[in-house]
C-alpha cells in the first residue's frame, strides 16, 4: 500500500532525542475473532476452553479430501464490521491461500484474503484525551481493509521437556483481520484506537473484544522519524494481547529505534515480541524465507460475491453506533460529551444507562451512573454485567428524590443499603424511616434545640454569618440527614437574625 | 520468465520438499519447459477478460451458523505418532 501522510506533526505528540525531536508512526493489524457459533469453513464449534481437539472437525485437522464451505454467518458479521467503520464493502472478494509451515497449521496454509479482501477502505473517530483543561481532541483514523481469515491452532510448550502440544480447537476459528493505516502518532492514540475499535464489534456484536481470551490481539508497526520528514522503517510486534501492552510496546519500542538512530545505526525490517514482564521488545528468531507466503486463489473456494440488497438488508437491522450514541445523548439529554463519552464506552454501560434514564432526568440518572454505580463497580473490582444495583433500583433511587421523598444525601446511604442487601428501594425508605422530614414545625423544633444549647456559637454565627453553616450541619446530624437541607438553612439564617 | 537451480531449490524447501541436488538439475529444465508454456499463453491479450473461476456459471456453497462436527478428539488424533490426552505431539517448536 502506498503511505500516505494524514497527520500534521503536533510538538506535544513528539519525542525528545539527544539530536531533536522524534516523531512515532503507528499502524495496527488487529485480529478479531468473529461471534459465531461454528467455524469459519466447518461445523464444529468456537467455543472457549474445550478439553483438546473437542472442537476440530476432519476439515480443521486438513484430513485428506476434506471441502471447506463457508459459515454464511461469518460473512455478514464482516460486512456488519465493514458498515460499522464506515467501510467500502466489496460485493466480489476472493479467498486466497497464505503457505507456511508451523505445527499448529494443519493445512500448510491458512485461508485468508489477500488481493480481494470483503471490506475495502472505512475509517474510524478516536477521542484522545483529556488533557489538563479537560478537553478531548478527535482524531480520524483511516482503515485500510478488513478480511477474512482462518486461525491457527495453539501450541503449548511447556509440557514437555521435548515435545510441543498442539490443540486444534481454535483451528478454523474466523478472524477479521482489521488493517488501520499508519495515521497514529503515540502510543495514546493507538491504545484509543483499540479501544474504539472494540467498543464498535462490541457494540455491532461481531467480536466480543474479550482481549483475556485471544478474541483480539494486535500487530503493532512503529517507525519512528524527524517531524514531518520520510517515513522511517519499521518493525512489527507481533501479538500484543492487551491495551496496555500495545502502549508499553509502542513507547519501548520508539524510543529503542530513536536510540539506534542517534547512535549512527539503521533499523531493520524485522518481527519482535513485546515481553510484558520486562516491559520491553525483542526481535524474534529470524525465518528469512518466513516472508514469502505464496499466496494464491484457493482452488476449494469460488469468489465470495453479492449484490448491495444483501448489504442493505444487513445495514436495516444494524444497531446504533457509538459516535450516534453519543451524539443523541448530547443533543436530546442534553448531557455533556464528557459525560456521554463515558457512557457509550462500553455497550454495557449505555444499556444500563439508557434504562435508568427512561422516562426520567437524563442528567441526573448520568451522575448517578457515572459517579455512584460505576465508581462503587470501580472501588468494588466488578463489572456493569455483575452489578448488584439494578437499573430499576437505581430509577427507584432517582425517582424518590425527584419527588422529594429522600434528600440527595439520604439517598446515597440508600445505594448503598440495595448496593450491599438489595431491596425495593420504595419499601427500604419507608421501613426504615428514611424519608425526608419536610415538616416545617419538626425541623423549626430541632434548630431552636441546637441554638439553645450552644449559646456561644449562635452569638459568634450572629457577627460572623458564614458560621450558620456549622448550625446546618448539627441539624442535619440530629435529624439524621432526613431534614431538608434548604429549608434548615433558611430557618438557621431566620432564628439567628442573619441577614441573607 | 525463468527459475534457476537456486530458485528452485528455495521453492522445494519453502515447500519442505527433500530434493537432491540431480533431481533439482532435471525439475529446473522441466520448471523452465512449463514456463515456456506459461509465456506463450500471457501472449494472448485477455485485457478486460474475468478471469474463470468455475466451468459451471454457480455461487459459492454457504452453510448456515450451527454447530454440527466436532467431538471426536480420538479420531482426530488417530493416525499421530505421537499424542497424550487427545493432544497432537510434536518436536518441541519454540519462538
Amino acid at each position: 500500500m502506498t503511505l500516505i501522510d494524514t497527520r500534521t506533526p503536533d510538538a506535544k505528540r513528539l519525542i525528545p532525542g539527544a539530536t531533536g525531536d522524534w516523531e512515532v508512526i503507528i499502524g495496527l493489524e488487529v485480529h478479531a475473532q468473529v461471534t459465531s457459533e461454528a467455524k469459519l469453513f466447518s461445523g464444529a464449534s468456537t467455543a472457549f476452553g474445550a478439553e483438546p481437539n473437542a472442537n476440530v472437525s476432519l476439515v480443521d485437522a486438513a484430513m485428506p479430501g476434506m471441502l471447506p464451505v463457508i459459515n454464511e454467518e461469518c460473512v455478514k458479521q464482516a460486512i456488519r464490521t465493514g458498515l460499522g467503520l464506515k467501510a467500502q464493502i466489496n460485493h466480489k472478494s476472493v479467498f486466497d491461500r497464505k503457505n507456511y509451515f508451523y505445527p499448529d497449521l494443519p493445512q500448510g496454509y491458512q485461508i485468508s484474503q489477500f488481493k480481494q479482501p470483503i471490506v475495502g477502505e472505512g475509517k474510524i473517530t478516536i477521542s484522545v484525551g483529556p488533557d489538563r483543561k479537560g478537553e478531548f481532541e478527535d482524531i480520524e483514523v483511516g482503515i485500510e481493509r478488513l478480511h477474512l481469515e482462518q486461525d491457527a491452532g495453539k501450541s503449548i510448550h511447556d509440557q514437555h521437556p521435548t515435545m510441543s502440544y498442539v490443540d486444534l480447537n481454535r483451528s478454523g476459528v474466523a478472524l477479521m483481520e482489521i488493517v488501520s493505516k499508519p495515521d497514529m502518532r503515540s502510543a495514546d492514540e493507538a491504545k484509543a484506537y483499540v479501544t474504539k475499535l472494540r467498543t464498535i464489534v462490541r457494540y455491532l456484536g461481531t467480536c466480543d473484544g474479550n482481549m483475556d481470551e485471544g478474541s483480539m490481539r494486535a500487530d503493532v508497526n512503529v517507525s519512528v522519524r524527524r517531524p514531518g520528514g520520510e517515513f522511517g522503517t519499521r518493525c512489527e510486534i507481533k501479538n500484543v494481547n492487551s491495551i496496555r501492552f500495545v502502549g508499553q510496546a509502542i513507547e519501548y519500542e520508539a524510543r529503542r529505534q530513536i536510540a539506534i538512530i542517534e547512535d549512527g545505526g539503521t533499523i531493520d525490517q524485522e518481527t519482535r515480541l513485546f515481553d510484558p514482564n520486562k516491559g520491553e521488545t525483542r526481535a524474534m528468531r529470524s525465518k528469512e524465507e518466513a516472508h514469502d507466503y505464496r499466496y494464491f486463489p484457493d482452488p476449494d473456494l469460488l469468489p465470495l460475491e453479492f449484490d448491495q440488497a444483501y448489504v442493505d438488508e444487513l445495514a436495516k437491522y444494524l444497531p446504533e453506533l457509538p459516535d450516534d450514541k453519543k451524539a443523541r445523548l448530547v443533543n436530546s439529554l442534553g448531557l455533556s460529551v464528557y459525560d456521554a463519552s463515558i457512557l457509550v464506552s462500553e455497550k454495557a454501560v449505555a444499556d444500563y444507562f439508557e434504562k435508568v434514564a427512561a422516562g426520567r432526568d437524563g442528567k441526573l440518572a448520568a451522575n448517578w451512573v457515572i459517579n455512584d454505580l460505576l465508581g462503587a463497580l470501580n472501588k468494588a473490582g466488578k463489572d456493569i454485567e455483575n452489578a448488584p444495583v439494578t437499573p430499576d433500583q437505581l430509577g427507584a433511587v432517582i425517582d424518590l428524590i425527584k419527588e422529594g421523598t429522600i434528600s440527595g444525601k439520604i439517598a446515597k446511604d440508600l445505594f448503598e443499603i440495595v448496593w450491599n442487601e438489595g431491596g425495593n428501594p420504595r419499601e427500604l425508605v419507608e421501613s426504615r424511616g428514611m424519608k425526608q422530614v419536610t415538616d416545617t414545625g419538626a425541623i423549626e423544633k430541632a434548630v431552636d434545640d441546637v441554638i439553645a444549647a450552644n449559646p456561644d456559637k449562635a452569638e459568634q454565627a450572629r457577627a460572623k454569618p458564614t458560621m450558620a453553616g456549622w448550625f446546618v450541619g448539627q441539624v442535619m446530624k440530629t435529624t439524621g440527614g432526613k431534614a431538608n437541607p434548604q429549608a434548615v438553612n433558611d430557618l438557621v439564617k431566620a432564628k439567628l437574625g442573619i441577614e441573607e | 520468465m525463468s527459475v534457476d537451480l537456486k530458485t528452485v531449490k528455495r521453492v522445494a524447501h519453502l515447500a519442505r520438499i527433500a530434493v537432491s541436488e540431480d533431481d533439482a538439475q532435471r525439475m529446473t529444465g522441466e520448471l523452465n519447459a512449463i514456463l515456456g508454456f506459461v509465456e506463450q499463453l500471457n501472449e494472448v491479450d485477455v485485457a478486460g477478460v474475468e478471469p474463470m473461476t468455475s466451468v459451471m456459471p454457480m455461487e459459492m456453497k454457504k452453510r448456515v451458523d450451527a454447530v454440527t462436527d466436532g467431538n471426536k478428539a480420538a479420531d482426530i488424533v488417530a493416525n499421530a505418532p505421537a499424542t497424550d490426552e487427545n493432544f497432537f505431539l510434536v518436536p518441541k517448536v519454540v519462538e
